[in-house]
Formats: C-alpha cells, sequence, structure tokens
C-alpha cells in the first residue's frame, strides 16, 4: 500500500517535471513544425542559470522565497534572450528545408551550446540544493513529501492550466491555434506567421529553460543534462501526440507513473521502460494519442 | 558493370590500401574508425533515398559490436571472418524483426520510433552488471583465420579488412541502387501511393531496406568494436545515432562514395577540431555542421559525383 | 467471361455517411463508359473501391470472373485494372522518362516481390515498355524534362501513361481532362482513347464535360447521391429527365438535331 501511494506520488512528481520540459518542445512543434533538439539546451540553461542565481541569493543572504524567484526570473530571462537569438539568427535560414534537415540544423546548435556553457559554467558540477531545503518535508502517515515536489507538481499545473486558458482564451492563443492547424491558411489570413514563429519560439525556449529552473534544485547540474532530458521529452511529446498541449499533459502522466512503477517494482526496465510505453502507444494510435492522421486526397 | 564509377571506385580503394603502410599510425587507426562507420552512414543512405531517416540506427551498430564482443568472450572465438559474420546476421536479425513494427511508420514517428528502439538497448545494456554497465567490457584483438599479428602489423591487417569489407559493401550497395528496389527510393519519398497503386508493397520495400542498413550497420558496430577493442552501451545511444544522421546529411546522399568520403572527412574534421579547440571542437564542428547544411544542400557528396541519371547510362548502353 | 467486370450491391458508408450504395452492374469487355455526377455523388468512392483504395462495407466486385472485393490495391494492380487519378500522381523528382521506368518496372516482371524487388531496373523490357509508352501518348518532347515542371495537360497524360505499362485489361480514369485547357480537351482523349484502343483495354472514364462524354462513351453511368441513376448509351442516358435535372442542368441537343 506504502509503495502504491510511493509510485503515485513520485509518478506525479516525475510527470509535473517531464511535463514542464515537453510542454515546450510540443509546442514548438505543432506550431512550427519543428522537433527542437535544442530544447535540451534550453534546460540546461534554464538549470545552469538557476544555480548560479541560487548562488548569488545563498550568498547575499536573501530570503529565500525571493531567491527562488530571482531562479525562475533569470532562468526564463536566460531562455527569452537564447530563444530569439537562435530564432533570428541561427533557425530561420532553416525555414522550408527539409524537416531532417531542420531537426539537424537544431541538434548543430545543440551541440555548440553543450560547449558554450562550459565556457561559461566551467566544466565542474553544481549543486542549487537550498530552495529544495528550506521547503522542507511533510508527512503523511508513513511517506515524507518533500514541500519541493509538491510546489513541482503546482507549478506544473500552473503552467498547464495558463497555457490550456491561453491558447483557447486569448487572441495570441487562438492566432497560435489557427498556424498550428494550417500554416498557409493562416498566412493567407493576414497572419504574420514569421513573428508568430519567433514569439513561439521564444515561449517554448523559457518554457524549457523554466523546466531546467525549477529541477535544478533536485539534480546535480553538470553537463549532458540537456542531453538526457531531450530524448525523454521526446518520448513525451511523441507519444502523447506532437503539437497537443492535452498529449504532453496526458504523456507526462503516463510516462511519469510508470517510470515510477518501474523504479519501486521492476529496477532492471527503469531506464528503458520509457521507450518501451512510447513504442506500445504508438502501436496503436500511430500518431500518438491526440493527433489524428491526416488523409491524403487523391 | 565495370562503368567507370565502379573502376574509379575500385582505384580509390587500391590506392587507400596501398597507401596505409606509409601514412603515420593515428591516421590509419582514424581511417579504420571512419570507414567503419562509413558502413552505417551508407545504410543511412539508402533509407533517406526513400524518405526515411531512422534515429536509432546505434541499435544495430550495437547489436554488431556486442556480437563480437560476447562471442570472444564467452566462446573464445577471435577470428575476424567469424565474429564479423555473427554480428552482421544478428543485426540482419534484428532489422528484419523490428523492422516488421518499424516499416509501417514514417517521417517523424519512424525516427522516433526508431530511437526507441536503441534506447531499450541501451536501457538493458546498463542495466547488465554482468557485461560491465556503463563501462562495457574489452574485446580482445582480433586475428585472421589462425594468423595472429600484433601491434602496427595488426592494425594495418586490421585497416585492409576493414577496406576490403567497405569496397564489398560499396560494390553490393551499387549493384542494389541499379535494382527495382533501389531505384524505388525516389518513388517511394515522392508519392508512395502510387507506388502502391503501380502493385507493389511499399512497407515491404522498407522493410528490405531497413535489413540492408541493418546489416551495413551491424557490420559497422562489429569492425568498430574490433578496431577499439572496447564495447560500452554508449554504442546504443541516441548520441551516436545522432552522429551518423549528422555525417549521412553532411555527405549527402548522391552515391555510394559520399559515405566513406563523408565519414572520412567527418572523423578527421573532428581529429583536427579537438587537436586545435580542446575546450570549443564542439562549436567548431556544430558550425561546420551548419555551415554545410545551409550552404550545400546536397551535401558534401554533390561536390564529389551527381546522382547517376538513367539517361547518362541508357545514353552510354 | 461474359462481363470483365461484375458489381453486386456494392456500399460504402463512413459513419453515418452513405458514400455509395446499392451499385450493381456488369461491363463487357472492352466497352468505354462514361461515368457522370455531381462532386459528392460518389464517383471516386466506386473507382476507389475497385481498385482497392477503400473497402466496401456491403457488396462484391469481380474481375474476370474472380472476387477482387477488399484485396489491396497493389494486388488489384497486378490481375489487370490500374487507374489514374484526379490530381496526377505522379514522381515530381524524377524526369518523365523515370517515372515510366519505375512504372514499368514494377508492373513487369513475374515471382515474388523479393525477386521483382532485386531485379535489374535497367532490364532490356523495362526501357523497351517505357519508351513505347511515351510514345503512345505522344510526350516524348518532355521526356528528359523533371516532372515537377510539365504543363499540366502533360502531368495528366504522364499520369494516364503510368497507368498503361502494366497492360491492364480494365483502366479506370479519374477525370482525365480536368484542369486541360477547352481547346486541348478533346486532342487529349483522342490520344488517350486510341491508344486504350488499339491495346483492347477497357475503359471507365470519369468526366464532367458532356461533350466529351457524348464523343467518347459508348455507355454512360450517371450517379446520384451514391448510386446510379441511369445506364445507357450517351443519348439515352443524358437525356433521362433525372440525369437532366442532377447533374447536367444543359439540354443535351443529339448531334444530328444541332443540324438539323
Amino acid at each position: 500500500m506504502l509503495t502504491a501511494f510511493a509510485i503515485l506520488t513520485d509518478g506525479l512528481v516525475y510527470a509535473a517535471y517531464l511535463f514542464l520540459v515537453a510542454v515546450g518542445l510540443t509546442l514548438i512543434f505543432g506550431v512550427m513544425k519543428i522537433l527542437n533538439v535544442t530544447h535540451g539546451s534550453f534546460y540546461a540553461f534554464g538549470a545552469y542559470g538557476a544555480a548560479t542565481a541560487v548562488g548569488i541569493y545563498a550568498n547575499a543572504d536573501w530570503p529565500d522565497a525571493a531567491g527562488f524567484l530571482l531562479m525562475i526570473a533569470l532562468a526564463m530571462a536566460i531562455g527569452l534572450m537564447l530563444g530569439l537569438v537562435l530564432e533570428r539568427g541561427i533557425l530561420r535560414f532553416a525555414y522550408g528545408r527539409d524537416e531532417v534537415v531542420v531537426v539537424l540544423v537544431t541538434y548543430a546548435v545543440f551541440l555548440m551550446l553543450e560547449d558554450v556553457i562550459a565556457l561559461i559554467w566551467g566544466r565542474e558540477s553544481y549543486g542549487a540544493y537550498q530552495p529544495m531545503v528550506a521547503a522542507g518535508n511533510i508527512e503523511i502517515g508513513d511517506l515524507v513529501l518533500s514541500n519541493y515536489d509538491i510546489g513541482l507538481v503546482a507549478i506544473a499545473a500552473l503552467v498547464a492550466g495558463l497555457g490550456y486558458w491561453a491558447l483557447k482564451h486569448t487572441r495570441y492563443g487562438r492566432l497560435l491555434t489557427v498556424v498550428i492547424f494550417d500554416r498557409e491558411t493562416a498566412a493567407a489570413f493576414g497572419i504574420n506567421v514569421k513573428v508568430v514563429y519567433t514569439v513561439t519560439f521564444v515561449i517554448g525556449a523559457m518554457l524549457g529553460a523554466l523546466g531546467g529552473a525549477v529541477m535544478a534544485p533536485k539534480i546535480s547540474v553538470t553537463l549532458g543534462i540537456g542531453v538526457e532530458v531531450i530524448v525523454l521529452a521526446f518520448a513525451v511529446v511523441v507519444t502523447g501526440g506532437l503539437g497537443s498541449i492535452e498529449g504532453a499533459l496526458i504523456g507526462s502522466l503516463i510516462v511519469g507513473l510508470c517510470r515510477a512503477a518501474a523504479v519501486h517494482l521492476v529496477p532492471q526496465i527503469e531506464l528503458f521502460v520509457i521507450y518501451a510505453v512510447m513504442a506500445l502507444v504508438l502501436v496503436f494510435r500511430p500518431y500518438g494519442l491526440f493527433t489524428q492522421a491526416q488523409p491524403r486526397k487523391i | 558493370m565495370m562503368t567507370p564509377r565502379t573502376l574509379a571506385g575500385a582505384l580509390a580503394f587500391a590506392v587507400l590500401a596501398v597507401a596505409a603502410p606509409f601514412a603515420p599510425a593515428w591516421l590509419v587507426s582514424l581511417a579504420t574508425v571512419a570507414f567503419a562507420n562509413g558502413l552505417v552512414v551508407l545504410g543511412l543512405v539508402i533509407l533517406w533515398r526513400a524518405g526515411l531517416v531512422p534515429f536509432g540506427q546505434a541499435l544495430f551498430y550495437a547489436t554488431g559490436a556486442y556480437t563480437v564482443a560476447l562471442i570472444g568472450r564467452y566462446t573464445g572465438v577471435h577470428d575476424v571472418f567469424v565474429t564479423l559474420a555473427a554480428g552482421a546476421a544478428a543485426a540482419g536479425l534484428v532489422a528484419f524483426l523490428t523492422g516488421f513494427l518499424l516499416a509501417r511508420y514514417r517521417d517523424i514517428f519512424f525516427a522516433m520510433l526508431s530511437l526507441a528502439m536503441s534506447m531499450i538497448l541501451y536501457g538493458v545494456l546498463v542495466k547488465t552488471e554482468t557485461l560491465g554497465s556503463t563501462d562495457g567490457f574489452h574485446v580482445e584483438s582480433g586475428t585472421f583465420l589462425g594468423f595472429a599479428p600484433a601491434g602496427a602489423l595488426h592494425d594495418l591487417a586490421f585497416y585492409w579488412l576493414v577496406l576490403a569489407v567497405c569496397a564489398l559493401a560499396a560494390l553490393q550497395v551499387a549493384i542494389y541502387f541499379d535494382s527495382v528496389a533501389g531505384m524505388l527510393g525516389a518513388p517511394v519519398r515522392d508519392n508512395e501511393i502510387r507506388v502502391e497503386f503501380l502493385g507493389i508493397s511499399v512497407n515491404r520495400l522498407i522493410h528490405l531496406k531497413l535489413v540492408i542498413a541493418g546489416v551495413l550497420a551491424g557490420l559497422g558496430g562489429a569492425l568498430a568494436a574490433l578496431a577499439v577493442e572496447h564495447v560500452d552501451p554508449s554504442m546504443s545511444y541516441w548520441t551516436t545515432s545522432g552522429g551518423f544522421v549528422f555525417v549521412t546529411i553532411l555527405a549527402g546522399a548522391g552515391s555510394v562514395a559520399a559515405a566513406f568520403v563523408g565519414s572520412l572527412v567527418f572523423e578527421l574534421v573532428r581529429s583536427i577540431a579537438v587537436d586545435l579547440f580542446p575546450g570549443e571542437w564542439q562549436i567548431a564542428l556544430g558550425t561546420a555542421l551548419l555551415l554545410t547544411i545551409l550552404l550545400l544542400p546536397g551535401g558534401l557528396g554533390s561536390l564529389v559525383g551527381r546522382l547517376p541519371r538513367l539517361k547518362r547510362k541508357t545514353g552510354a548502353a | 467471361m461474359s462481363a470483365i467486370l461484375s458489381v453486386r450491391d456494392l456500399e460504402k458508408t463512413f459513419g453515418s455517411i452513405i458514400a455509395a450504395r446499392d451499385i450493381t452492374l456488369d461491363i463487357p469487355p472492352q466497352q468505354v463508359v462514361g461515368v457522370i455526377g455531381a462532386n459528392g455523388a460518389g464517383k471516386t468512392t466506386f473507382i476507389n473501391m475497385i481498385t482497392g483504395h477503400l473497402r466496401p462495407t456491403k457488396g462484391s466486385i469481380q474481375f474476370e470472373d474472380r472476387d477482387i472485393t477488399g484485396k489491396p490495391s497493389r494486388e488489384i494492380t497486378r490481375l489487370g485494372i490500374s487507374r489514374s487519378f484526379q490530381v496526377a500522381q505522379i514522381f515530381p523528382s524524377l524526369t518523365v522518362f523515370e517515372n515510366m521506368c519505375a512504372a514499368a518496372a514494377i508492373a513487369r516482371g513475374t515471382g515474388g516481390m523479393l525477386a521483382r524487388a532485386l531485379s535489374p531496373l535497367r532490364s532490356p523490357e523495362t526501357l523497351a515498355e517505357a519508351e513505347a509508352a511515351i510514345e503512345l501518348f505522344r510526350i516524348g518532347a518532355y521526356r528528359d524534362a523533371r516532372s515537377a515542371t510539365l504543363p499540366h495537360g502533360v502531368r495528366k497524360l504522364l499520369d494516364i501513361a503510368m497507368a498503361t505499362v502494366g497492360t491492364p485489361r480494365l483502366l479506370m480514369l479519374d477525370e482525365p481532362t480536368s484542369g486541360i485547357s477547352i481547346e486541348e480537351k478533346f486532342d487529349v482523349m483522342d490520344v488517350v482513347m486510341s491508344a486504350l484502343k488499339s491495346r483492347g483495354v477497357t475503359v471507365l472514364f470519369v468526366e464532367h464535360d458532356m461533350e466529351i462524354v457524348s464523343r467518347f462513351a459508348e455507355r454512360v453511368l450517371a450517379f446520384y447521391d451514391g448510386t446510379v441513376i441511369a445506364d445507357g448509351a450517351p443519348a439515352v442516358a443524358l437525356a433521362d429527365a433525372r440525369v437532366q435535372a442532377f447533374i447536367s442542368g444543359i439540354r443535351v441537343v443529339p448531334p444530328e438535331a444541332a443540324n438539323a
């Protein structure tokens, strides 16, 4: 019984983490039809930025809440700048090319940014545990839950809710929906697709950085975290359906719970259960859970 | 069959073989690995021509490599011809079995499913203590039909073996490109439904291509394992697959030669970059890739030779 | 065999949408049949079912006394039924000649898929067949042009030509002249029909131009709301009151009466 509860809580926390990373990726894919490998870099930059922020406020002895806000703000600022520079400076030259070529462009940038991170922050690991420690734990019966983890789930839920609301009820959100549906028609209606692309990419970058920032206190911030995270994000996004935010949510939950179950019950499959789940979903829903096939008229 | 291209290819391989004893050892080592990897790229070219880019060829690469390693470790057989054949066969079997599922997908889903399969193998390998977990384990030097050279002679002999395997593979694939299945790459990419309506199963065609690419990748992995005398789970990791796709796009799908030339150029550039910019070599390499992608859409191979057009061949016939 | 194609009680539904229903007919060998009807009347659905692109929900299809209901398109093609498409389905990155060779190579060759797949493409028979088809449809001037650059009429001819290389006994043409200018429509149909007649092919073509239908069809099938409402010689079918009401919208004047 305790195990079941542990699986549930671990699963939810892991799902929250996956969702925060995947939502930006699926948004970028939905609007721009690009599988953005650089998303891993956004995550990494977010994490490193958070580590720096934690360093700053810990040494300056600020209150924890302010420190946490600094963490988020710094990460998202980095995400914004990075996203803007990359989209305007490199990515836009690849638009219209074969979709594999575009993925390769983002992969090349991803590799380059790994070195940039090393140049800025060096090759040692960073710890940013302070927020996690400061938040403390609560005890429910025999189970000890970290308040930080609970906060993580809350943040993920908030982003999901906000994202959903923004897509359905703001003007920009509806514009985005149109572009996701059919770019050419959107352009024909006078929507400035170029601007939409830039804004979307930047939002996606900021979300990716946010994911990295909130995860920083839980992990060892080191080179290579982007490499690990990006494949997980791919798996979640493909499982849920590319371009679908509900898909990212459900996909994260499924993958998160499955992985938690594996960790507690069958540790040998822990590393690959995510990919097995994805493969299984694709067998029954070839386009992911929430996307439909696009039939072609002949 | 002795076309000018085949002749040129044979000449190139001959030159590469003869030049080796006079080249520095590091270059021979580098070329050995580059050509082994070139086999994987060749398989990718076959699939790319049909409009498919798998992001998990590392699955077959690792299968080939680990087969060689396991045979060496548990049966004491180190003969390269035996282990290579086994590695290729194992990879081919895996490709055949996974192909039943994979051949039904296209585009991103094909790429991701392929990726998932390679990551599943990675997960299994990392969690297997007896296989050394993330450290992997050592592979004994290969022997050549009882002949067991040592040191520099061994490296040279192995290099010649790799060249021979590559030359054979190149010839076979060139013949394949002249076959119906080989030539149907572009039609499948352009208009799969029409191909189906003309009377042939596209899924089965793709299944065939997957098996060929799998065998080539397995061969490449087996050779790589023998070349560096080590195997570890990273051979199945997504960045390994990504590296192969990287080289394929760099090289272009224009010709069989492109796969090997592209692979060699890539290894050379990477080597030089690591040497000159130890802390920034990925920036250098990434920049090189970006420039190639953005400025040279046909890849480096487009500089080497053009895609053979039927009209030229029928003109000569 | 009496009829080359026999269809009984054919029906196709998509959920609650009935795309085709109660279709029963026989087509004798070498007949030229014109199929008319408004968009959405079920003509393409009918062709899609015969050629295996859609599986009928009810009914049966017999070709040369053999049941082909529900078989996949690639099998049906190899059995002798081919089709051309409303939107020309060609291989844009290849030249006209390469398009034809691909079609010829796939169509020719016996044996299992593996044997066919690994046989050389440039076999003399394949090349000859491709050249012959290009000749027959008079698109030789475009032989080495990339098919993405072809003018519309030539694309359609290529599309039809590719469907003929497998020497089909029944050929279904889906709007062969759509998008072609009025002056050229008759020329295109002349080329196509004489080519097909010379090979003794049974032809079924969908058309919206009633003049073309009157000129080339020996028999007319009029579709409306998913089923056939008129079936007979052009003069008869086109003069049918319901056909005129639902499909033509114009009165068809028999050629003799026009000169009177």
